[in-house]
């Protein structure tokens, strides 16, 4: 791992810093350079580097592992967007080769492989922010507490179907809500039950928010669908497979930019989502046995 | 006073809002043509400059806030902003534009990946205390023209702060580290201004 040369640098101020600029705005997952470039130029405001998009990993199936980094380091020479990559769950020597890459941000990601069923990475050892994944407000709240800098609801990957991101920002915003109603005595069991530490669940209650930035992610596939998750409440969407997996990606991922920025302006979103061709072909998660969820990764 | 605009498009808005809010001067959000109307002065915030600068022409702003920029409405950069009021970049994409503005030439991602951003007091002319700023793969001013000032600077001498007239832009965010200082400064600006 590489020394912070003074204590000004990696800061956790310094690490949500980041993510409170990417708000607003649409991160995509690239395979190629040439994707990359392609996602800037459509108005992503990050790009996520990785081997293959999550329809390919559920389709190929195998173990799914940290992108080569000859991939990582050409997807950051082609665009001056910030690039993130995925590290398995738990494996902190993927995320100490991330850092080394000088990625801008790791995502210990359910995408991927889990390498430990029990831990995850401990994030304050590192100088890189991580985004980490949560399907209610205890996992997002967990995650905070191992030095997450970023959330995002973890949806059902792969898919283009929005359900399960639908249903996560409803439980983490939801559950925000309700403990913001309750009164000082009642937050010792509402920490236990969230199995989160005491002092973030106050200051969840205190607040009526989270303390990190939420995106929110797994089968997002059209414009409609981004503008769904933002009118939800969500600070901006990733975009997996839906771009480069769909008829006309230079013009979904334009669509999508558009859709997540004027998301209350049924106008536009009816503009916007004229003649963009084919939608990813999707899975019903419904569809989907229980062993093959991978919102169920990560605990 | 007449509300300040901050433009709402991608980056971090919020912040300013509340910074604004926390100082009492009213606001209103851009991310319309008709919504710049009426307004005392502009914020552009940070975020990814490529974006704001492709959604603003999307949504027909960049015509009008170029144009109102020329007639000498206050507008006040950070970061991405910065990068959109310079006249030239270094190191922008190759089809990026510029609001212009500032007669200045701005590097994006002057420090380097995420890894190099850094917090820092910075000494402000015009303020009285250090302002404590966060620098987020923050570009750096590299030229300045003849009428343009210098508002603050890092140690080792790197313009991070320019004014030109009613235009303001800096490197970096006070918006995120509760700061609010460089805001009444701008607001300062847009009621002497009273354009």
């Amino acid at each position: 791992m590489t020394e912070k040369s003074n204590d000004k640098q990696s800061t956790p101020l310094v690490k949500r810093g980041l993510a409170e600029m990417l708000k607003g705005g649409v991160i995509m997952d690239v395979v190629t350079a040439d994707q990359a470039k392609i996602a800037e130029d459509a108005g992503a405001v990050a790009v996520m580097a990785l081997e293959r998009v999550p329809a390919d990993i559920r389709a190929q199936g195998g173990v799914a592992r940290m992108s080569d980094p000859d991939l990582i380091d050409q997807i950051i020479s082609a665009v001056s967007i910030p690039v993130m990559a995925k590290a398995r769950i738990g494996h902190f020597v993927e995320a100490q080769i991330l850092q080394s890459l000088k990625v801008d941000y790791i995502d210990e990601s359910e995408v991927l492989s889990p390498a430990d069923y029990v831990h995850h990475i401990d994030k304050w050892k590192f100088d890189v922010p991580f985004v980490c994944g949560a399907t209610n407000l205890g996992e997002a709240l967990r995650r905070v507490t191992e030095g997450a800098a970023m959330l995002r609801s973890k949806g059902e990957a792969g898919t283009g179907d929005v359900s399960e991101a639908m249903k996560h920002i409803r439980t983490i915003l939801g559950e925000v809500r309700a403990l913001s109603s309750k009164s000082e005595d009642e937050l010792y069991v509402a920490a236990k039950e969230l199995q989160a530490p005491l002092e973030l669940v106050r200051e969840v209650a205190r607040t009526g928010k989270l303390p990190l930035v939420l995106f929110t992610a797994g089968g997002i596939a059209t414009p409609a669908d981004a503008a769904l998750m933002m009118q939800m409440g969500a600070d901006g969407v990733f975009v997996g497979s839906g771009i480069f997996k769909s008829g006309n990606p230079a013009a979904r991922a334009a669509a999508i930019v558009k859709a997540t920025t004027s998301f209350d302006d049924p106008d536009v979103l009816a503009n916007v989502s004229r003649g963009l061709g084919e939608a990813m072909v999707g899975i019903n998660v419904a569809d989907l046995p229980a062993p093959h969820r991978l919102a169920d990764r990560g605990w | 006073m007449k509300p300040i605009g901050v433009l709402c498009l991608q980056g971090d808005f919020r912040e300013h809002l509340l910074t604004f809010k926390a100082l009492g001067i009213p606001t209103v959000r851009v991310r319309k043509d008709e919504d710049l109307t009426g307004i005392s002065g502009l914020v552009i915030p940070g975020g990814e400059s490529t974006v704001i600068d492709k959604l603003s022409n999307i949504f027909g702003l960049r015509d009008s806030i170029i144009k109102l920029i020329s007639q000498g409405l206050p507008t006040f950069g950070t970061c991405a902003g910065l990068i959109l009021l310079a006249e030239k970049l270094v190191d922008g994409t190759q089809t990026q534009q510029t609001f212009g503005g500032l007669d200045v030439v701005v590097q994006r991602n002057a420090f380097g990946s995420q890894l190099d951003s850094f917090e820092e007091d910075v000494d402000f002319v015009g303020i009285d205390t250090p302002v404590h700023a966060a620098f987020i793969r923050a570009p750096i001013v590299t030229e300045i023209g003849n009428d343009v000032s210098v508002v603050a600077r890092l140690e080792d001498g790197r313009i991070v702060g320019v004014q030109q007239g009613n235009i303001l832009g800096i490197s970096f965010h006070p918006e995120v580290t509760g700061e609010t200082a460089v805001h009444r400064y701008f607001a300062d600006m847009c009621k002497k201004a009273n354009f």
